[in-house]
């Protein structure tokens, strides 16, 4: 038999391009494998090949989604392919939600199996794991090599049309899909075995997870905001020059509370951003772009907001876990209740 | 964060490039931005044009915080 056809979607990162500074970079093909397609060759055996590789920027497929997707599209079924897979994007969030969108998107409209792979934390894994089969991966790159270890196979067999298991088995997100199969015991005898095991403490596995619908409603609207009081908060890391408290690039493990009071303007002496997972040229030329103190100052003195808050909080977004951020937000959200604030800008690159 | 801010009860507009994760992250006032290393500037206008970008964007969050939502809602122009 011969080989399946497998066409491989990466970032501009994977394929050797460059950081941040390249995360722009349009669509381009090239033929055979690039970065991390040739553990997948090496994976695949005589059953399939990578025959041609997209290579993609992340800001510029998110940035322009729609032309992004059709201008990948074309490219793919060009070769024809048997199998599609992206990835895997670990916890690179913009990375992630490019893989799943692109698969999303090739398995609607070329009509082939898909695959790809991330951090269970990545945003592309929420949005995209009942549409597509996602392997969970570690958060980093350090887990390529487990990661197409598990991938490889599982997207032959997707190819060949075999029966897939359980996501536990095969090691892929849950889709919320279910499955009729005969038990050994009835519903009442494993119910009791859990309620059993549950009063004893032991570990249990329930056969009807609930979803974890984590919303929380809107608040209602600032009345006149001409008297409010406002804050701006950022996951976009503006911190003074120098950064301070020392906020990481990645996976930050605090946040920082600066004083604006009499600030009108950021400029590139006086603020910089700290965060490492997007081009910072632009940020440290004027924080303004990502934290608009300037304009707030402005529409302060016109009387057009009641004051802007005397501190603004930051921290990096970048691979950083939920629950820090939530940890984060959850104690200076206190604060901003008990200075008074009625309303928060929130910015986000 | 912004769930969080939001849980503490106060109004919050979310100002970001990717609106699909501010989706799935559960904002419920979002205004969508210019780029993702400069989502409140645009470096190839001049100062003035680009202050004024900035400003517009601010406005539109500004009108966000005042408009009554019941669901998560995306201020497009």
């Amino acid at each position: 038999m011969s080989k399946l056809r497998v066409v491989h979607y990466i970032n501009q990162f994977f394929a050797g391009i460059g950081g941040e500074e390249k995360a722009d970079h349009k669509p381009e093909v090239r033929e055979g494998v690039v970065g991390p397609g040739m553990e997948f060759n090496k994976n695949f055996g005589d059953d399939a090949e990578i025959v041609a590789t997209i290579i993609c920027g992340d800001s510029y497929f998110n940035e322009n989604l729609e032309e992004a997707k059709a201008e990948v599209i074309e490219m793919i079924k060009k070769y024809n392919p048997d199998m599609f897979i992206a990835g895997p994007a670990f916890n690179a969030g913009r990375y992630g939600v490019a893989c799943g969108t692109i698969t999303d998107a090739v398995q609607s409209e070329l009509g082939i199996p898909v695959l790809t792979g991330m951090y269970e934390e990545n945003p592309g894994a929420d949005m995209f794991k009942k549409s597509v089969y996602i392997i969970s991966t570690k958060n980093n790159a350090a887990g390529m090599r487990k990661a197409v270890k598990v991938m490889a196979p599982f997207a032959i067999k997707l190819a060949k049309g075999e029966e897939i298991g359980s996501p536990e088995k095969e090691g892929y997100f849950s889709r919320g899909i279910r499955k009729n199969f005969f038990a050994e015991k009835r519903g009442s005898a494993r119910a009791v075995d859990m309620l059993i095991k549950k009063l004893k403490g032991e570990d249990f596995t329930t056969e009807f997870p609930m979803p974890n619908f984590d919303r929380v409603e809107p608040n209602p609207a600032v009345k006149d905001i001409s008297k409010a009081k406002v804050a701006v908060v950022t996951s976009g890391g503006i911190v003074p020059k120098g950064n301070p408290d020392h906020i990481e690039s990645s996976s930050a493990s605090k946040y920082g509370k600066y004083d604006i009071d009499g600030v009108m303007d950021l400029t590139e002496e006086t603020y910089e951003t700290a965060h490492g997972g997007y081009d910072p040229v632009y940020a440290n030329e004027d924080s303004d772009r990502v934290l608009p103190v300037d304009v707030l100052r402005d529409l302060e003195k016109e009387g057009k907001i009641g004051e802007l808050h005397r501190y603004f909080y930051t921290t990096t977004g970048n691979g950083t876990a939920v629950a820090s951020s939530k940890a984060y937000a959850a104690e200076y959200a206190k604060e901003l209740v008990d200075d008074g604030v009625e309303a928060v800008i929130l910015t986000s690159t | 964060m912004v769930k969080e801010i939001e849980r503490a009860g106060i109004p919050v507009v979310h100002m970001c490039t990717v609106v699909p994760i501010s989706l799935t992250v559960g904002a419920n006032r979002i205004v969508p931005t210019i780029a993702i290393p400069h989502p409140l500037g645009n470096p190839s206008l001049d100062k003035a044009e680009e202050k004024a970008l900035r400003r517009g964007l601010v406005e539109r969050a500004l009108e966000a915080l005042e408009t009554e939502v019941d669901d998560q809602t995306v201020f497009e122009k």
